[in-house]
């Protein structure tokens, strides 16, 4: 004990840090889950696999077995994956010879280039309204989870690229190959229109290589910087060589492709470091030398045994919780790093068997994630059933959704502009991981944002999105019964069981309005239903519902996913 | 006037008896056990850490005027005409951009530390900028940050007891979105984010049902935390920022200088936050970093303005809201760039950069020497490094919220220099004057095996190292209390092959770097 430590140990000086008790992890693996398949466990699955859990989609998976519907989710067809691209959504330029003008309004200006910088950037924002669009009528299956998760690894910034249409077909990439081999899909992104922009790849030339996208190849997008996060693998050396395998691509700005000169291309060999069992890349000349010497790179680093952890580890922080403890490593990562690589790589292999497992739905692994923005905006919407314009209604629906994006961005989730090529903190900043989300900036906005949809909704362009708190309680079973109301309303929006004497709080404070006989609630709400234009009986239920949910969803409960 | 001062210099003797059981406040000093149990280190400076992201090119910031000839031959396409650098010295001076920070130091109140670095430097961002933020080594991990852990150790236990009487507010403040590794104390950040004082929502209060020993009620804990804290925090940023109506002109549209302009007016607010953290980014670049036409203009030219001018209009707030006293400011960014230049008009990620310093409280000078820049400069060369990062924290620790020497290791994990980079009045500990002396010589230069190492130490703990180009750690001479004196050591340079090695000596508050050339 120092000096300073005796005289000030009755100050309570030093005592150790606030922890908070370590929870209990689990030492469950990727065995096959034989547990209880009840509304519970298909909430907890729906949770993690799309936005929110809707109580039409919870029925719709009820009907299944737990294998069925984890298969269900993860079969996306190929025309669902490719769906169709944005369109205008904007006026046009005022320069009257700009070839966007040519472009209708609602059809796609992904196939137009445009001379006009403020085109371009009314169409960064087409893409992210869209984009919410996407997310917002999700089909049932994994596709917008998995590609938000695609863009948060292989991170792109829409100021940097630069170009719209490029900014789309970065997108278009994540999407047709979220549930792809990983491999074929690390080779399209490399040559990504976007990406070659982003991470500097056109610039990099024998003479002046640019070693940008080499280093992100190995630190971010495959082998990773080992379990630790801080001593990667690789060597500096191995950055460099990297770097002269990838040099040569460009972008062609008239037909929107990436292209190869073989003039830009380093063809001398390139010496790799014992990670790499000393490999030697041999420089190659020609059309095609590029095409093939980044074959050779993928080869030469999937035959690592990283790449599988690392990728496996970040779909763990991801769908399951960001805490990777030595048994989780070991009975988790490394068997699902196993089906990755005896797959070759395939990606819907590996999270089959994630979401099948026993350690998916073990108990300690529910409720544990926090709500990214994304995932707080889009469930809120999907789980209330929020209405927004008809389909053909692209202006009125692009004005719904960019106010979506807007309040994403002020929780600091701000999609196609994550924050650097690492993509998002609370995804690999130690220790606070997801907790990173809620912070004393983002926690109050995000109980403004529950407020507001519950009290004026949000209105832009003149078009309201707002929560219609009498739809939600018509979906649940029996409405009229204020217990079972409350009991539904915390099964389908929580993860975690408020106690009883909280619920009969609620029940007495809000429904009953301070009475303690049910009757009350029961007899409003029957009348309601009767007579649904009495706007008496309808402001009665309304306000009461509409406190309810205000207060459920100001609950930290309702934080967690 | 400080609580400490206060009670040492105005508190008649005879109220105390009933507190210390008669001893006179006279017997004791600063360092008495009688003011240690007063509990936290009493100050009302304020820090304000200015993080410019992406890795600022430090030799086109703070230009080597004695040396031009081999800085314009390394990056020709970039480098700045010599008749346009803003003269600090007759050896060093400014971005032609920077006329805001070069008033400032005409005025006193900037600060330069050249080539701040550490040994095996990574060139990663996300990695580099965790080693600053968190002031680790180069090769070890820590996953809380400087800040936090001196906010800790400060006031021990938070958040459990906080707000108090005696911290009101919150220990440190990041203006913009998430709160950063610097802040991140042992268990939990140490820091409130804030991106508008005014427009704080008021919690709801009510029931709370048990977390359950499970992941998920770990972050049910969590976030009732942040509830907590973030309705106790919100009245006292918001009275405070309300306190101040006028404040002098910030330039726009400028994003730091709306940073800094929230942070004067939470400092004259009266909040006792002891830490300010802000984050300007743009500085990665590698491409395009001047204009093909000049190199006075362009991107990088115009960030270096919005900051130079951002940190100008913050000191003219300061002094007008009458709070200049209380408040310093550093910058950094996670790594300099290289030497030499790349053709696509720009620089790739390099290693040590300058530091600056500014406030009416910093010592204003250029400390340490201009980077040695090889005359035939290789794509690899880096820039070594002569003042280790954490020194300078632990200098601002020391020297400006006068945290104890002794307590000092407990938040830096280790002993750094002292630098003379704070007005010593401010925490009233002197800085020895080394200046005008030559500590390191290199006898035989180049050489073909071998070489004399010269050096002369005042006695104390003495630093010898020797660094390649890429500033990897090739050998420690020697890290040992020495006598006063002077010593040679003989330098074997083994197998290492021909190039450029430094020598780096390390005395207390003194360093100097020496190159040497090994040649076939």
């Amino acid at each position: 004990m120092d000096r300073r430590d005796f005289l000030t140990a009755g100050k309570a000086k030093k005592a150790a840090p606030v922890q908070f008790a370590s929870p209990t992890r689990t030492l469950s693996g990727t065995s096959p889950y034989a547990g209880p398949w009840t509304t519970n466990e298909v909430i907890h699955l729906l949770k993690r696999t799309m936005f929110g859990a809707k109580k039409a989609d919870v029925d719709f998976f009820s009907g299944m077995t737990m294998s069925q519907a984890v298969d269900y989710l993860l079969n996306v067809s190929a025309a669902q994956s490719q769906p169709l691209p944005p369109v205008k959504d904007y006026t046009n330029s005022t320069d009257p010879l700009d070839p966007d003008n040519a472009v209708l309004a609602g059809q796609t200006w992904v196939n137009t280039n445009t001379n006009d910088g403020g085109i371009n950037n009314r169409r960064v924002a087409s893409l992210k309204n869209w984009w919410m669009g996407r997310m917002i009528n999700q089909e049932k299956n994994i596709l917008e989870k998995l590609t938000l998760f695609w863009h948060n690894h292989f991170s792109t910034e829409t100021d940097v690229i630069g170009r719209g249409i490029w900014c789309y077909q970065n997108n278009a990439v994540l999407r047709k190959n979220a549930l792809g081999n990983f491999k074929i899909f690390v080779k399209e992104i490399t040559l990504d229109t976007g990406m070659l922009r982003y991470l500097n790849g056109y610039l990099n030339t024998a003479g002046t290589p640019d070693e940008n996208y080499g280093r992100e190849l190995q630190e971010l997008f495959t082998v990773g910087k080992g379990i630790n996060n801080a001593t990667p693998p690789y060597s500096e050396a191995d950055v460099k060589a990297a770097a002269k395998v990838l040099t040569g691509w460009q972008v062609n700005g008239t037909t929107n492709t990436s292209t190869f000169s073989a003039s830009r291309h380093d063809s001398t060999n390139k010496q790799f470091s014992a990670f790499y069992g000393s490999t030697i890349i041999t420089g190659r000349t020609g059309a095609t030398g590029g095409d093939l010497e980044l074959n050779d790179l993928l080869t030469m680093i999937f035959t690592t045994s990283d790449v599988a952890m690392n990728i496996c580890r970040r779909l763990y922080r991801w769908f399951v919780y960001y805490d990777i403890d030595a048994a989780t490593e070991a009975n988790v990562i490394a068997p699902l790093a196993q089906v990755f690589r005896t797959n070759n790589y395939d990606i819907k292999p590996v999270l089959a068997t994630l979401f099948k497992s026993e350690h998916f739905f073990d108990v300690l692994n529910q409720g544990c994630i926090i709500k990214s923005p994304i995932d707080k905006i889009v469930g809120l919407c999907r789980e209330f059933d929020v209405q927004f314009p008809v389909a053909t209604d692209y202006l009125g629906n692009a004005n719904c959704w960019q106010t979506l994006n807007s309040l994403a961005i002020s929780f600091q989730q701000n999609i196609c502009d994550p924050p650097s090529v690492a993509g998002w903190q609370p995804y690999y900043q130690e220790p606070q991981f997801h907790e990173i989300w809620i912070n004393s900036d983002t926690y109050p906005k995000r109980n403004q944002f529950t407020d507001q949809m519950l009290l004026t909704g949000y209105t832009r362009g003149g078009k309201n999105i707002k929560i219609d708190p009498v739809l939600f309680a018509k979906m649940m079973p029996n409405p009229g019964d204020p217990n079972e109301l409350i009991s539904d309303a915390v099964k389908y929006l929580f993860r975690l069981p408020l106690q009883q004497t909280s619920k009969d709080q609620l029940k007495k404070d809000i429904l009953l309005s301070g009475q303690t006989q049910d009757y009350y609630w029961t007899n409003a709400w029957t009348a309601y239903i009767a007579n649904p234009n009495d706007t008496t009986n309808a402001n009665i239920v309304k306000t009461r519902l509409k406190d309810l949910f205000q207060y459920l969803m100001k609950l930290a409960e309702y934080q967690l996913a | 006037m400080k609580r400490r001062d206060f009670l040492r210099t105005t508190v008649p003797a005879a109220i105390l008896p009933t507190v210390i059981n008669g001893f006179s406040v006279k017997a004791f000093g600063a360092e008495s056990p009688l003011v240690q149990l007063l509990g936290t280190t009493d100050t009302d400076h304020v820090l304000v850490i200015v993080q410019l992201n992406g890795g600022n090119d430090g030799l086109n910031t703070v230009i080597p005027i004695d040396g031009y000839a081999n800085y314009f031959n390394a990056r020709s396409n970039i480098a700045l005409p010599e008749n346009k650098i803003l003269k600090l010295t007759d050896k060093t001076g400014l971005n032609p951009a920077m006329t805001g920070m070069k008033a400032l130091y005409d005025e006193g109140k900037l600060g330069v530390v050249q080539a701040v670095g550490y040994p095996a430097p990574n060139f990663s961002h996300f990695r580099a900028t965790d080693i600053w933020m968190s002031a680790s080594a180069s090769d070890e991990v820590l996953v809380n940050g400087w800040a936090g852990r001196y906010l800790n150790y400060e006031f021990p236990n938070f958040p459990v007891g906080y707000p108090n009487s005696d911290m009101p507010d919150p220990l440190g403040i990041q203006i913009g979105s998430t709160t950063s590794l610097t802040f991140q104390g042992p268990s939990v950040s140490t820091g409130m984010s804030i991106s508008n004082p005014t427009s704080f929502y008021n919690l709801l209060n009510g029931i709370e049902d048990p977390a359950p020993n499970t992941p998920a009620g770990k972050e049910l804990k969590y976030v009732r935390l942040v509830a907590k804290q973030t309705s106790q925090y919100t009245s006292v940023v918001k009275a405070a920022a309300e306190r101040v109506t006028q404040q002098s002109p910030y330039p726009t549209p400028n994003s730091l200088a709306d940073q800094l302009k929230i942070v004067a007016r939470l400092v004259k607010g009266g909040l006792k936050t002891r830490v300010y953290m802000v984050q300007y980014g743009g500085f990665d670049t590698h491409s395009l970093q001047t204009t093909t036409t000049d190199t006075t203009v362009g991107n990088h030219a115009n960030l270096l303005k919005n900051v130079s001018d951002a940190i100008k209009a913050f000191q003219d707030d300061l002094k007008f809201l009458g709070v200049e006293e209380r408040v310093v400011g550093m910058t950094f960014s996670e790594f300099g760039r290289r030497i030499k230049s790349n053709s696509s008009v720009g620089t790739d990620h390099g290693a040590a950069a300058p530091v600056f310093l500014f406030g009416k409280n910093v010592v204003p000078a250029v400390l340490g020497n201009n980077p040695t820049i090889p005359a035939n400069a290789t794509v690899n060369d880096n820039i070594p490094m002569q003042y280790d990062f954490r020194s300078v924290y632990a200098s601002l620790l020391e020297n400006w919220l006068c945290v104890k020497n002794a307590d000092l290791q407990q938040i830096m994990l280790k002993n750094f220099q002292s630098l003379n980079i704070i007005n010593s009045a401010a925490c009233k500990i002197v800085n020895p004057n080394t200046s005008g002396n030559s500590y390191l010589e290199i006898w035989g230069s180049p050489f073909t095996q071998s070489t004399t190492i010269k050096y002369k130490t005042d006695g104390g703990h003495t630093l010898l190292q020797i660094f390649d180009t890429m500033g990897r750690l090739i050998k420690t001479v020697l890290d040992t209390e020495l006598s006063a004196g002077s010593y040679t050591y003989n330098f074997d340079s083994g197998a290492l092959p021909a190039g450029v090695y430094y020598a780096r000596l390390q005395n207390g508050a003194t360093q100097q770097v020496k190159a040497m050339v090994k040649v076939r």
